[in-house]
């Protein structure tokens, strides 16, 4: 078991990891060794090819479990409402007063196999699912993949970023109040943080919206103006995007930041209080070195083990934020075909969504190897 | 001399034999009052359990706390700002608390209604008298208010929303729901985890590698388009009641995981511990040992964990209902609430649409409070 056996809970990592941190196996040669780089540390500790390999097949063939576990669910969800999607396919063309031609529908039906089993059914869309063909949005009267095409890449574009911003703004605030530890910033850092862990992310993104438009008259959403909306790429799109691209990173990043932060400063907390902080201080180390090539480095082992679990987060906030601040990303997509029952459609986004965070959470797996070497000796024994 | 030194001597002795008594009371206290004295010292949280209690004591006797039913409509008062109390008239006479009489009417430039305080009548509070009559519970009928304005005046104190209707009792209604769904879904959750985890955890092997596998997935799923997709299959003609415990078994079918995983981390890690070893040696039967020895060693974790499982109900249930997916008229819950708070603009116009959002955030805040005061309690032998 990879991932700490002994507790569940995100905040609980600090104390899963420092007991995991209290022998002293690793500090003392760090100390007696003169002369590393943290490069030519992680390059001498790399996991032997084999015992490599083994842990990737290992995590791929839970990848693909995991998959596979995601298609039932998807499956589920796409037969869950009463009816088959064809049932409500004839009742919006008969509302729209549109002419149902009999054979049309039992052609589609015939294609989906909507008289077979569920089972067979199953594995019939799992099927074509593989191959790419996710059916056809009756809402939009288009495949599915198209529409995803033209989506997925921003709901990606859109979740990279948030995660590589919270990273990049959560790992030097928590060292920071950590290394001031009940200053005023730690403070204040505190309070942001509670702020937004508690503060529902639909509710950020009215508040933010609604101090826009009172005090500078502009409304924020979308991810283009109005003129780039539909223009073709150029610099001025892609500069209209970086502009608009921060309010909604704001709004999904901050509940992660406040985690992260708050992992962060007591991990590092914990570190800071050990022996070997007061051992390497004693012979003289510069305060500066010592944080950076020891503590932090130590401490920086929960918030990689996690980049895993941050991803579906951020995807989840994504969703909803998307829906208050109408962004062309998958969200409102999936709202309006949850709302009208475009159960294809509603699946793929579900199962595509559930991959792109497999997908992310494999990649930390593998990150957490090259980060931490410990994990290789605790195969080992 | 000698009486003095005596009573110096005896003094003495009786401070010793307090200090005895209070280091002998610690080394006897059960795991379970070392936990309560440690949490006592965590003021913090101590302040919030106390809020909480009171929060939760309001949302469950709503009815007689707040003016108004959560459907009664003021057809005059559609989007009329929180009520000013006032104590003093403008001749400086003190009335007790009161309210003027509002005035409303359109702004034919803007097309808004507006508000003005007319200072010539005023409305004096009431306290506990009887009001609008409510159905305790759906139990007794009782007509009991708290606080009423006088007969002919209204009282709105935080707002009314388009359709005329008391935010404040509206809110109250509201808490109603969204803190119980918190509740409910942590006690299908905490059955839910401590058996699969359990199970997990006790058998090993290959239905633990199974398990886990689940559990990894629910983990990895993003939570809000799956809540998103199961909570749109719920029919639209369900009563009120049945789609309330749809959402929150929906809810609760991510929750467990997280407890499931600590029950079965915790189960691994205490039935190698000496002390178990002990037990069966001594003789003790499987189940004692489960519930003697295992259940109390872990029952601290649990509670932290469920007590910070609460919070992510409640906000699931908010961004559900806001979305139209979760709870839906005419039952009221703070996401429904806030969903007549969706469109910016109105927000722009009546923001105190947003109060139901500020008291999900206090919510959420306490409880994480309370979590963190629990967590630094949980290991009182640290």
């Amino acid at each position: 078991m990879r991932r700490h056996a002994s507790s569940g809970a995100q905040p609980n990592l600090s104390r899963a990891f420092s007991h995991r941190l209290g022998s002293h196996e690793f500090q003392a040669p760090l100390l007696e060794r003169g002369a590393f780089t943290t490069l030519h540390h992680l390059w001498q500790n790399l996991p032997t090819r084999g015992n490599m390999t083994n842990y990737i097949v290992q995590r791929l063939l839970y990848a693909a479990v995991t998959f596979w576990l995601l298609s039932v669910v998807v499956f589920l969800i796409i037969q869950l409402p009463p009816g088959d999607f064809l049932t409500s396919y004839v009742a919006r063309l008969e509302q729209q007063g549109d002419v149902i031609d009999r054979a049309e529908i039992e052609a589609l039906r015939q294609e989906y196999g909507l008289d077979a089993s569920s089972v067979e059914q199953y594995f019939r869309w799992f099927g074509r699912f593989l191959q790419g063909e996710m059916g056809r949005s009756f809402e939009w009267n288009q495949p599915v993949a198209k529409l995803l095409k033209e989506r997925l890449p921003y709901t990606i574009l859109l979740s990279l970023i948030t995660l590589f911003f919270t990273y990049v703004i959560a790992v030097p605030i928590g060292i920071y109040v950590a290394t001031h530890q009940y200053g005023f910033n730690d403070y204040l850092f505190s309070v942001i943080g509670f702020a937004g862990l508690a503060t529902p992310n639909f509710m950020l993104a009215l508040i933010l919206m609604f101090l826009f438009f009172k005090y500078f008259g502009i409304s924020v959403g979308g991810l283009f103006s109005s003129e780039y909306a539909l223009a073709p790429w150029s610099l001025a799109k892609v500069w209209d995007l970086f502009i608009h691209l921060w309010v909604p990173i704001i709004v999904i990043g901050t509940a992660g930041t406040a985690g992260i932060i708050r992992v962060m400063r007591g991990t590092l907390l914990d570190e800071l209080s050990k022996q070997y902080v007061i051992t390497a201080r004693a012979k003289g180390v510069a305060e500066g070195k010592l944080l950076f090539r020891y503590p932090v480095r130590m401490a920086i082992n929960p918030i990689v083990s996690t980049i895993g679990w941050q991803l579906p987060r951020i995807v989840s906030g994504e969703t909803i934020v998307a829906i208050v601040l109408s962004l062309p990303t998958t969200g409102p997509l999936l709202f309006r075909a949850l709302i009208s029952q475009d159960m294809f459609l509603a699946g793929s986004i579900v199962m595509f969504l559930g991959v792109l965070t497999l997908i992310g959470t494999f990649l930390s797996d593998i990150l957490l190897i090259v980060v931490d070497p410990r994990i290789r000796f605790e195969r080992k024994a | 001399m000698s009486t003095e030194a005596t009573t110096g001597a005896s003094s003495r002795v009786e401070t010793r034999a307090a200090e005895i008594t209070a280091e002998e009371r610690y080394f006897l206290a059960s795991q379970w009052q070392l936990m309560w004295r440690k949490f006592k010292r965590h003021r913090l949280a101590v302040f919030s359990t106390t809020l909480l209690a009171l929060l939760y004591f309001f949302a469950v006797t709503y009815e007689f706390w707040v003016p108004y039913g959560r459907l009664t409509k003021h057809e005059d008062f559609l989007s009329a700002p929180p009520s000013r109390l006032h104590f003093f008239d403008h001749e400086g006479r003190f009335h007790g608390p009161f309210v003027y009489r509002l005035e409303g009417e359109i702004d034919f430039k803007t097309f808004t209604r507006v508000y003005t305080e007319d200072p010539s009548q005023i409305f004096r509070i009431l306290f506990f008298q009887k009001g609008e009559p409510y159905r305790f519970w759906g139990l007794f009928s009782l007509d009991i208010h708290f606080f009423v304005p006088e007969e002919g005046g209204v009282v709105f104190l935080w707002g009314t929303d388009s359709l005329g209707r008391d935010l404040f009792s509206r809110t109250w209604a509201g808490a109603r729901v969204s803190l119980s769904v918190g509740l409910v879904g942590v006690l299908i959750s905490f059955i839910l985890g401590c058996l699969l985890g359990g199970i997990s955890g006790y058998f090993g092997g290959t239905t633990d590698l199974l398990i886990q596998r689940v559990i990894e997935f629910v983990i990895i799923v993003p939570t809000i388009p799956l809540w998103m997709a199961l909570s749109a299959a719920v029919p639209p003609g369900w009563s009120p009641v049945k789609i309330y415990f749809s959402i929150t078994i929906i809810l609760s079918i991510i929750g467990w995981a997280g407890l499931a995983r600590v029950v079965r981390g915790k189960l691994l890690e205490l039935r190698e511990s000496d002390f178990v070893i002990a037990a069966k040696v001594a003789g003790s039967t499987d189940m004692q040992i489960i519930v003697e020895h295992l259940l109390p060693g872990f029952m601290s974790y649990l509670i932290v964990h469920l007590t910070l499982a609460i919070p992510n109900m409640i906000l699931g249930e908010t961004a559900l209902s806001f979305l139209g997916l979760g709870i839906r008229a005419p039952a009221v819950s703070w996401g429904t609430l806030l969903k007549d708070a969706q469109n910016v603009r109105s927000v722009a116009v009546q923001p105190w649409m947003l109060i139901p959002g500020l008291l999900v955030i206090v919510t959420v805040i306490l409880f994480n409070f309370i979590g963190d005061g629990l967590r630094d309690a949980a290991d009182p032998y640290k």
